[in-house]
């Protein structure tokens, strides 16, 4: 069988090696990601990921669409994380438009967006161990983040993809018990990571499937461009919440946990760490929201000067960058979209050489990639 | 050297009034070109003061124009972000210095943008980030359809399917790629959906037309 992955380490199978096909219909793909993998008995030795079954073009509805009519779309793209794809656009809008959100406006915009890492951490570490063989977290996990969906519920009436931001502000006030709704989720919450972490953190088996699996250094992360918790699983101290401060983040206190061996146990180790970090901004930021309009100064109409901007933020699984080029009319010109899972998943390859079949689930699980955003 | 530097300011400052001379042009510029005929009063006044894309001249441009001199076509600041404009040809080897010497060693995004009315219709983007100085640098080349711009593979990996998407979206073929072809679209698709010339609708009406034998009313 002619193949591509077969291409990488020279283009025949020798005897003992046969091509896997897994997916797009896998559930441990968390989606419609299709692996081709090269085999040698049980050990992975070339690997070709097959994209797009869930491109929708849209880069190229960007274009066809006015500035605020797109800004649901993006939503769509990494669905368990709508809130901070949401952020990104707005804030790169707001560059291009030179203005900025009030400050309650930005407060209130960080706490969503913290509530939203921690929910997409959720779905990650529920479906990873899922994968791995813990059935368990996975209802806890779920429970967890149904708490913080109804937040979302409440705020702006959607819970998945939430279009909970507006270029230049919000649309909706926080409602009368958001502080207290955040505040009781974040006490409780405290006590819930414990739980996952007394589950998995010495669990034998789940270290035995983790540890020293899908290494990623620091350099080939950079090579690769491999970034958030992957890139901080391998040491390197770098968050764009510290490096470049957008929204609200310059006035909390916060730590950027980070790894040794850039291994699948360490990413582990920094997600949960990310979301004990993320509780305790929201908890420092629902202490003391300043008070004032949600809506800073940008018309019905939003029609940017000519030129182009490049705002990145840090999503949950990595960098999101959006470069918008303006022509000068109510339609963006441009809009690309640095989708963080669609460049981690190219670390597939380097991650799984020379590891067994059964590991192949276990990376796809820790590079946490969303097929919406990957695809686009 | 000079009036190479010119074109892709002009041409973003311009399009505009281009697309309300030019009536028929597809997909966007129908509902665009009623808006600038309306603002054209009021947006030149406003926008005098302070002009968003102003020339600039640090000390790390100074760097680049010393080291690669005519290559540097123009170097300029857009809402304080900085971006050189760059021989095509000399878009690796001011990459390869990017990343070894001048410590921008993340290849943060590499894409183009299509400006058909242009005679080298093509911008390819290359955003640089440095841990280092904490600071984003794009480089921008400008480049035709029939040229084929060296691969930045060789200098960063990543650049390996941010290629593939460009070649996917916009038909550009980088020489010296590992394995270009499409990466998000079907093998056997037909055109490159990010050019501005292809129609929102193309498919749709094609579809119709092949398969129910009628025009499509849309």
């Amino acid at each position: 069988m002619q193949d591509d992955a077969l291409q990488n380490n020279g283009t025949l199978l020798g005897a003992d090696e046969l091509v896997l096909n897994m997916g797009p219909q896998h559930p441990s793909t968390h989606g419609v990601l299709r692996v081709k993998l090269k085999l040698d008995g049980e050990r992975v030795r070339g690997t070709e990921c097959v994209i797009g079954y869930l491109h929708r073009g849209v880069e190229k509805i960007a274009e066809n669409r006015t500035y605020q009519q797109f800004a649901p779309y993006v939503d769509r793209m990494d669905y368990v994380a709508a809130v901070s794809n949401g952020l990104g656009y707005c804030e790169a809008v707001e560059k291009l438009l030179n203005v900025e959100a009030p400050d309650r406006a930005k407060v209130i915009r960080t706490i969503l967006t913290e509530l939203q890492r921690i929910a997409s951490h959720l779905v990650w570490l529920g479906t990873h161990a899922l994968d791995i063989g813990a059935l368990t977290p996975l209802f806890y996990c779920f429970r967890e983040r149904e708490e913080i969906l109804k937040i979302f519920e409440k705020y702006c009436g959607a819970r998945l993809t939430t279009h909970a931001f507006r270029i230049g502000g919000l649309q909706y006030e926080a409602y009368d018990e958001f502080e207290k709704d955040v505040e009781r989720f974040c006490k409780d919450f405290e006590r819930r990571i414990q739980d996952y972490a007394d589950l998995l953190t010495g669990n034998s088996i789940w270290i035995g499937r983790t540890r020293n699996i899908g290494v990623l250094n620091a350099a080939d992360c950079i090579a690769l461009g491999a970034t958030g918790p992957i890139l901080r699983a391998a040491g390197v101290k770098w968050d764009l919440r510290k490096a470049q401060p957008y929204a609200a983040y310059d006035r909390y206190q916060f730590e950027i946990p980070v790894g040794t061996n850039g291994d699948t146990y360490d990413r582990y180790m920094v997600r949960m760490e990310e979301m004990r970090q993320s509780r305790l901004i929201c908890l420092q930021a629902i202490e003391n929201i300043p008070a004032g309009p949600i809506f800073g100064k940008v018309g019905k109409v939003i029609k940017p000067a000519p030129g182009e901007v490049y705002h990145a933020i840090e999503a949950p699984k990595g960098i999101l960058g959006y470069y918008i080029v303006s022509d000068g009319s109510t339609q963006p010109y441009r809009v690309r979209i640095r989708p963080p899972s669609f460049v981690n998943l190219q670390a597939l390859d380097t991650m799984i050489r020379g590891h067994l079949v059964a590991d192949v689930v276990a990376v796809i699980g820790t590079l946490d990639i969303v097929l919406g955003e990957v695809d686009r | 050297m000079a009036e190479e530097s010119k074109p892709p300011q002009e041409s973003e400052s311009s399009q505009p009034e281009q697309k309300a001379a030019t009536p028929a042009p597809p997909a966007k510029s129908a509902p665009a070109s009623t808006a600038p005929a309306a603002a054209k009063p009021v947006a030149p006044a406003a926008k005098a003061p302070a002009p968003l894309q102003i020339p600039l001249d640090s000390e790390l441009v100074r760097r680049y124009r010393e080291r690669f001199g005519a290559a540097i076509l123009d170097a300029l600041e857009d809402r304080k972000q900085p971006y050189l404009i760059v021989e095509c040809a000399q878009l690796l080897e001011i990459a390869r210095y990017s990343r070894d010497e001048e410590k921008f060693d993340l290849l943060e995004d590499f894409t183009a943008v299509d400006w058909p009315k242009r005679e080298k219709r093509f911008d390819l983007v290359a955003i640089l980030y440095s841990f280092a100085h904490n600071a984003r640098l794009r480089l921008k080349a400008v480049v035709g359809v029939e040229e084929h711009p060296a691969s930045l593979t060789s200098i960063w990996p990543t650049a390996n399917w941010l290629e593939r998407e460009i070649y996917d979206m916009f038909g550009i073929e980088f020489s010296g790629h590992p394995g270009l072809k499409r990466i998000l679209l079907p093998d056997g698709w037909q055109g490159h959906p990010l050019r501005k010339d292809y129609d929102i609708l193309q498919q749709d009406t094609a579809w119709v037309r092949e398969n129910l034998g009628i025009e499509s009313g849309q």
